[in-house]
């Protein structure tokens, strides 16, 4: 028997709600006091289609999904072939009996369990929309779960629905529940409910950077709907009245990205929130940002391209286009949070970052971060670490006080100069967009352009003390250091973790998530002591390892490369590392 | 009391001798002296073109954006910091081909912001192309067998979208032309003013010999200012008589920034940037378990 360690598996069509029931049973399965990993995955339609939601279930803290599945929960008959060999030995497939017309033809080791769940919702809720609810109750039966975490989610995620669909669900995971337990005799994984663990929080890493760019002081957010980067919005907009934040739904990206620099540059911190495909709308305005010396955040969860690629699919693809994307040279901050802590920091970090050095913050995150939930313990935010810092900003009183004239753009060692706010009488300006001198005035000298090009570029020698080197995770000597960036840190350190407890010392991996400006030191350090550094990216080229390439002319040893639109999972880094011991085949840098 | 004075600037405009755009210059300046708005209370934001570069030509805070987007930048700007006054002046490349779209949703939103179109009818700064309101027929670099599309109508194209306040001027008109700005700095909400800009260089063919005998004032006829029929029909006269003065006026349609929860409050900027505090630390991570 495995206790509290297992993946549950819900499949169905769109529309069969698939990914609600799953973030209920997460969330259930959270104030049962285990911990999960939830992941959604979906295809980019409404109704038909095969969408699946796996919840990986642990008494420790997880970081990734994994790929064996424990308890496949069938609500369409596509669902069994598409996932049977996922099942391990001694797993179950339960199914509609309604749905799967033909008995699946059997797998060694594996119990099928047959019922008629749209009868048993049908008899219990009056309708059969209430499948999934019937059959979560059949999960908590066969793994011996106490049904009533799932019964307080229920009455919580159906009360705005009136009091008889909160009954019907109630009835219907209760049925579920005494179908499950007739046959829990003879399924061996087990989930055991932990009254001893305190509360814990069901957090996506968007909700994790969303509420640090809120507690950041973020109080202006444009964006057009783009998966998987519009839920930001979504969360926003759903507090945007109670704290203060005005979000704006805009006509594009274009206008997105216009209306934050507007805000940003009347002093509202303000964000974007995008997918790759809007962000190339944004490229030309990002520019100007730059120029005019407006602070904004563009957070991009990637998705793969190009064009409209794979909408709720997922990538690291996007790295170098962020780091280059607009017409000539400036500076920028880049992030790629790889945990939803990291989220959390960024969010509010990079609002400091953008006003202290007067450029734009872009945050890097992908699909799997974006919609992945895990259980965190409530202490898990820092909300205490959180700084508003607002760097050079001249205050009213300041203003009062100037004695010259002011200059927006006046040339200091730092390349930052004080900002004023439009709205002072001592300080009207002009913002510019056009090469200008320190007062704001168009000029196309060469003398002016070559200061302004180098007060520009001057700021990066402060941009890159804010930058911390990778952070190593695993022993400090191995025999193989794998290096990656932003949501490969999860499934990363799985594998890591798994490779070392069948050989100590097999393993290390070096995270990096300040991608830009890129700390030089730290970073060469970290790569030049590794014996065997293999690069784990989901794209096709090693975009971070060209990049560290480029900077530190440290090239990796190979690659374990991924661009089938999915995330790592530690089962397939760890084949990857089997089959091809240096990892080298994808390897473009070895040619 | 503020007077024209004030908003004068030491920098030289480049625009020809005899643009459109000294009118158009001055007769900004004397509707914000007459309408007593000081150089910081207001914001000007403008795209790229020769006329865009007109915040360098005067004090007064300005935002030198990038072509056919000052109107989201200056929709940003309002919603930050409604407590000051938004305008947007931009040619008609700018606001009526790259920004066209920009334009309509501004004008669904009626967000509060004088929208200064300088329509010279041509492409100046990038050396004579036709632009989205040229004549067809018109021949330039880029139409050398002459223009093939048809012109934009901006006010039918205004009014058909919900504006609130849509206006046209003639810098030949100066006093005019600065009355219906003040008018339009009045206004609570989008207010369009399509300016007939001449190009004395580019597109001499719309410059003063053409306008000055075909404009007359609307508001010296019983135009009802209320009348979105007769205006349609105003809007559309053009030939041997050309008006100008307000087309259609509404007011009392409230504005986009008046109906968010958030700027109830007061403008955002001056609402308080500080931490959360631990009772909604509580409750935004209690929500979550």
């Amino acid at each position: 028997m495995t206790v509290n360690n297992m993946t549950i598996r819900i499949g169905g069509a769109a529309g069969n709600g698939v990914e609600s029931s799953g973030a209920g049973f997460c969330q259930a399965l959270g104030r049962a006091g285990l911990h999960v990993f939830g992941l959604p995955d979906y295809y980019s339609r409404i109704r038909g289609g095969h969408n699946f939601y796996s919840i990986r279930i642990s008494d420790r803290p997880l970081y990734s999904h994994a790929e064996p599945v424990h308890l496949l929960l069938a609500l369409t008959a596509e669902t069994i072939p598409r996932h049977r060999d996922k099942v391990v030995e001694g797993g179950a497939i339960v199914y509609d009996l309604k749905q799967v017309r033909e008995p699946p033809s059997a797998v060694p080791g594996v119990q099928f369990l047959p019922l008629p769940l749209s009868d048993m919702a049908k008899e219990t809720a009056g309708t059969e929309l209430a499948r999934n609810t019937v059959v979560l109750g059949v999960a908590a039966g066969l793994t011996g779960l106490d049904l009533s975490p799932m019964e307080s989610v229920i009455r919580q995620n159906f009360g705005r629905r009136g009091q008889k669909v909160v009954d019907g669900n109630l009835a219907a995971a209760d049925a579920g529940y005494k179908a499950g337990q007739k046959y829990a005799g003879d399924f061996p994984f087990k989930l055991r409910r932990n009254p001893s663990a305190p509360p814990r929080m069901v957090v996506s890493g968007t909700e994790a950077f969303s509420l640090g760019a809120l507690a950041g002081g973020c109080r202006f957010v444009s964006a057009y709907p783009m998966t998987p980067g519009s839920p930001v919005l979504h969360w926003m907009a759903a507090h945007a009245a109670q704290y203060g934040v005005v979000t704006k739904h805009t006509e594009d990206e274009i206008a997105a990205i216009c209306m934050a620099i507007g805000a940003a540059h009347m002093g509202a911190r303000a964000l974007v929130p995008t997918s790759g495909g809007g962000f190339s709308l944004m490229v030309e305005a990002l520019g100007l940002a730059a120029m005019s010396e407006t602070p904004v955040v563009i957070y991009n969860a990637q998705r793969p391209g190009p064009s409209t690629g794979l909408a709720t699919r997922n990538a690291q693809a996007d790295l170098l286009f962020m780091l280059y994307a607009s017409q000539d040279e400036f500076p920028r901050f880049l992030l790629a949070p790889g945990t939803h802590e990291q989220c959390f920091v960024a969010g509010w970090r990079a609002f400091n970052l953008a006003e202290k050095y007067q450029t734009p913050a872009l945050v890097l995150s992908d699909h799997y971060l974006a919609v992945a939930t895990r259980t965190l313990e409530m202490g898990a935010f820092d909300f205490d670490a959180v700084q508003i810092e607002r760097g050079e900003l001249l205050s009213p009183a300041e203003l009062d006080a100037l004695d010259e004239e002011y200059l927006r753009y006046r040339l200091t060692p730092s390349g930052v100069s004080p900002r004023a706010l439009p709205g002072h009488p001592k300080a009207v300006y002009v913002a510019e967009s056009n090469e200008h001198d320190p007062a704001g005035a168009l000029d196309e000298e060469i003398e002016n352009r070559i200061a302004m090009v180098e007060k520009r570029q001057s700021k990066l020698i402060g941009m890159v003390e804010e930058m911390s080197g990778p952070a190593r995770y695993g022993p400090a000597e191995a025999e193989t250091t794998f290096v990656c960036w932003g949501s490969t840190y999860g499934p990363l350190r799985e594998a890591v973790d798994l490779l070392n407890a069948e050989q100590p010392g097999r393993a290390n991996m070096l995270h990096f998530s300040d991608l830009w400006p890129l700390p030089l030191e730290p970073v060469t350090a970290a790569l030049a002591s590794a014996r065997q550094r293999i690069a784990v990216e989901v794209n096709a080229t090693a975009q971070l390892a060209t990049l560290l390439r480029s900077q530190t002319g440290i090239q990796m040893d190979g690659a374990i490369l991924k661009y089938d639109g999915r995330p790592f999972t530690p089962e397939y880094i760890l084949a990857r590392v089997r089959t091809d011991r240096r990892a080298s085949k994808s390897l473009p840098l070895d040619r | 009391m503020v007077s024209r004075k004030d908003f004068d600037s030491p920098n030289e405009p480049t625009w020809c001798k005899g643009c459109g755009n000294y009118g158009i210059l001055n007769a900004i300046k004397m509707a914000l002296a007459e309408q007593g708005l000081a150089p910081h209370q207001v914001l000007m934001v403008t795209g790229i073109g020769c006329g865009s570069k007109i915040p360098q030509y005067m004090k007064v805070n300005g935002f030198h954006t990038i072509h056919g987007r000052a109107l989201p930048v200056a929709t940003g700007a309002r919603l930050a910091n409604h407590g000051m006054k938004i305008m947007c002046v931009h040619g008609d490349g700018d606001g009526y081909g790259m920004g066209l779209g920009h334009m309509m949703h501004a004008i669904r939103r009626n967000i509060g912001l004088v929208d200064i179109i300088q329509n010279n009818r041509v492409y100046g700064l990038t050396k004579g192309q036709y632009s989205p309101t040229s004549d067809v027929g018109m021949r330039t670099p880029t139409s050398p067998e002459g223009a093939i599309d048809r012109a934009v109508p901006p006010l039918g194209l205004a009014i058909a979208a919900g504006a609130t306040f849509v206006a046209r001027g003639y810098p030949g008109e100066l006093p005019h032309l600065a009355w219906l700005i003040g008018q339009a700095l009045q206004h609570d909400g989008y207010a369009l003013v399509d300016v007939l800009q001449p190009c004395v260089t580019f597109n001499r063919a719309s410059a003063y010999d053409f306008y000055n005998p075909r404009v007359y004032r609307l508001q010296e006829t019983a135009h009802d200012v209320t009348n979105k029929t007769a205006a349609w029909e105003k809007a559309y006269e053009w030939g041997e008589r050309i008006p100008i003065g307000i087309f259609y006026r509404v007011e009392g349609v409230p504005t986009y920034e008046s109906q968010v929860p958030t700027l109830k409050a007061g403008p955002l900027v001056r609402q308080p940037l500080q931490k959360l505090r631990p009772e909604q630390v509580h409750a935004l991570c209690t929500e979550l378990i």
